[in-house]
């Protein structure tokens, strides 16, 4: 007589998710660079050695410090106005990471939530919101960014609304299609049956299940969105001047181009670049991390 | 394949329907338009009378009407700074922008199809790699600021191109570089994605069983069908180019519509901004009809299966 064990395999022990996010491949630079950017941002006035928006006319143009005529006064020179171009990018930094941030959160709450009304409720919903996101989708985002801005007038606060509204379209279109999926699964479809209303599921079923989708689209957007801003500025419809936007900076800078002063264009444009690069970077391994199925994104 | 094109075209329809309730609503739901409509320091007369002349005080959907009625005839106002139909002034800049975006396009497809095609038949060694620093770098860097550089090197320093301005090719070299690599890097990327597909699929297999060289496999049998979806990529992002090159074409002094627009905003002339944003947009929602026909056409699958 064959006796018949049974062996209990027990599954490895799974290591926490905060654990599994450390191992291998954590884009460790980019992520700290993003960290002390924010905390340039929070500590500007602390950091910055001089008031960004009040110059000296008689320190204008000083390049830096290394070079013949820069003064370690002004590590990075100073601008046409005399004003300390490293105070500037300092300040710079905060106006980036508040709009950036709160843009992205603004057009990330706005298509997620189109995105799953869409999805969940379907039939005339969804095709006036898929409509509306087809013709947003049509207008090219930069342009219809500078046309908005045109009609509201430059603030940071106008900035953070047009890009906002500019930029949800993508969210809505990834998260109507992750949430059609959902809806055929059966935890839904138990919900259903056991009398949840669409609200509830839609609040405590749907959307537990997309957040992991509009966070890696919002921290993929925060690059889009920080280089609208600084393109913007650059066109005289961003952040108004005096404020230290990055792209205001280059703005004023590209005058000074002809006749060499560099660093009033390199260096801003640095700061954005490295700013970009690490979302992007954060970006991409969170996709992969998080979502498999965004892989191809 | 009748039904699919009705239906392609009705979306198309109701799209530029949208997109024109969007842009008029927009104007009127942030401010009063009179504002915009007059040139600054207009006096209260001036304001009625140019609230009457526009029907300004009528109802929206007259309004709408109205907008409608002179968009159809072509009319897309005057502008206030060059006295001239907006219509007029946007296609005197039209083949400008047209010119420059073919350069750039052009470009952007002899860096992207041949590194992606490198990167795909490498994958995981070096050129995969460097491809990918590149198109991150082309993804995150401000198209503005590599003009800005590439004026400082080529123009400042080195002495080699005009800085700004158009005439001669070699005006229009640094700013179809600027432009254009932002789409390289979606070109090389999707010639690697597509390139990675058609290489993993049946008939390369067969080619390479056959015992043909890696070289002709990769060049007559992947490459080949690994072009069509770049192609279609690269012809909507052409339409595309055109309207998102004002930053580039702003740091250039390029004569295009996206200066124009870049005009229009710092003139506070209304009328050219709303014009350049409605061809736009419109240009962009007929040429996705375009292409969704099109694919319809050579792939039987997309009339069936819609």
């Amino acid at each position: 007589m064959a006796i018949q064990t049974e062996v209990l395999v027990l599954p490895p022990r799974t290591p926490s998710r905060l654990a599994s996010l450390w191992r291998g491949d954590f884009p460790l630079i980019p992520a700290l660079i993003l960290v002390v950017i924010a905390l340039v941002a929070i500590f500007a006035n602390l950091l910055a050695p001089h008031n960004p928006e009040i110059g000296s006319l008689t320190a204008r143009f000083r390049p830096p410090f290394w070079q013949t005529g820069g003064s370690t006064q002004y590590l990075l020179g100073t601008d046409q106005l005399g004003r300390d171009v490293l105070s500037r990018l300092i300040f710079g930094a905060r106006i980036s990471m508040v709009v950036g941030i709160t843009a992205v959160l603004f057009s990330g709450v706005l298509g997620t939530t189109l995105g799953i009304l869409s999805g969940y409720l379907g039939g005339w919903v969804d095709q006036v919101i898929m409509r509306i996101t087809d013709t947003w989708l049509a207008l090219p985002a930069l342009m219809f960014a500078i046309f908005l801005a045109a009609i509201v007038g430059p603030s940071l606060w106008n900035i953070v609304l047009i890009l906002g509204i500019t930029y949800w379209t993508r969210y809505a279109r990834v998260i109507r299609g992750e949430v059609l999926s959902l809806k055929e699964r059966e935890f839904v479809r138990l919900a259903i049956v056991a009398g949840c209303s669409k609200r509830t599921i839609m609040l405590r079923h749907i959307l537990p299940n997309v957040i992991n989708t509009a966070i890696v689209l919002g921290t993929l957007e925060l690059g889009v969105v920080i280089i609208a801003e600084a393109s913007l500025s650059f066109l005289g419809v961003g952040v108004p001047p005096p404020e230290p936007a990055w792209g205001l900076m280059l703005s004023d800078g590209k005058q000074g181009l002809m006749v060499g002063r560099w660093w009033l264009t390199v260096l801003p444009g640095c700061c954005i670049m490295l700013m970009v690069l690490s979302a992007n970077l954060l970006g991409d391994w969170l996709r992969v991390k998080l979502d498999p199925q965004l892989r191809q994104l | 394949m009748r039904r699919y094109i009705a239906r392609r075209i009705g979306y198309c329809l109701l799209s530029l329907f949208l997109l024109s309730v969007t842009i008029f609503l927009f104007v009127r739901v942030t401010g009063d338009p009179t504002t915009l409509l007059v040139e600054p320091g207009a006096s209260q007369a001036d304001l009625d009378a140019i609230r009457h002349q526009f029907g300004l005080d009528q109802p929206l959907w007259v309004q709408y009407g109205i907008f409608m009625t002179s968009l159809a005839h072509g009319d897309l106002g005057q502008s206030f700074y060059y006295r001239t139909p907006v219509l007029e002034l946007y296609l005197s800049r039209l083949p400008n922008s047209l010119y420059l975006a073919a350069v750039a396009m052009a470009l952007s497809l002899l860096i992207g199809v041949p590194s992606g095609v490198l990167a795909s038949v490498r994958v995981g060694r070096f050129w995969d790699s460097f491809g990918k620093l590149f198109t991150l770098l082309g993804l995150s860097l401000p198209s503005f600021w590599v003009g800005l550089v590439l004026i400082l090197i080529f123009s400042v320093y080195l002495g080699w191109l005009p800085s700004s301005g158009a005439g001669t090719p070699l005006h229009l070299i640094m700013p179809a570089f600027a432009l254009g690599w932002y789409f390289a890097a979606a070109h090389m990327r999707l010639t690697r994605s597509s390139m990675l597909e058609v290489l993993g699929s049946e008939y390369v297999k067969l080619a390479r069983l056959k015992g043909l060289p890696q070289s002709l496999v990769i060049a007559k049998h992947a490459f080949k069908n690994a072009l069509i979806p770049v192609l279609t990529l690269a012809g909507i992002n052409l339409v595309i180019m055109v309207n998102v090159a004002t930053v580039v074409e702003v740091v250039f002094a390029w004569p295009g519509i996206g200066r124009l627009l870049f005009e229009g905003v710092t003139f506070r002339d209304f009328p050219v901004v709303q014009g350049v944003v409605l061809m736009g947009g419109a240009m962009i929602v007929i040429v996705n009809m375009v292409v969704d026909i099109l694919y319809a056409v050579i792939d039987p699958r997309i009339r069936l299966g819609s």
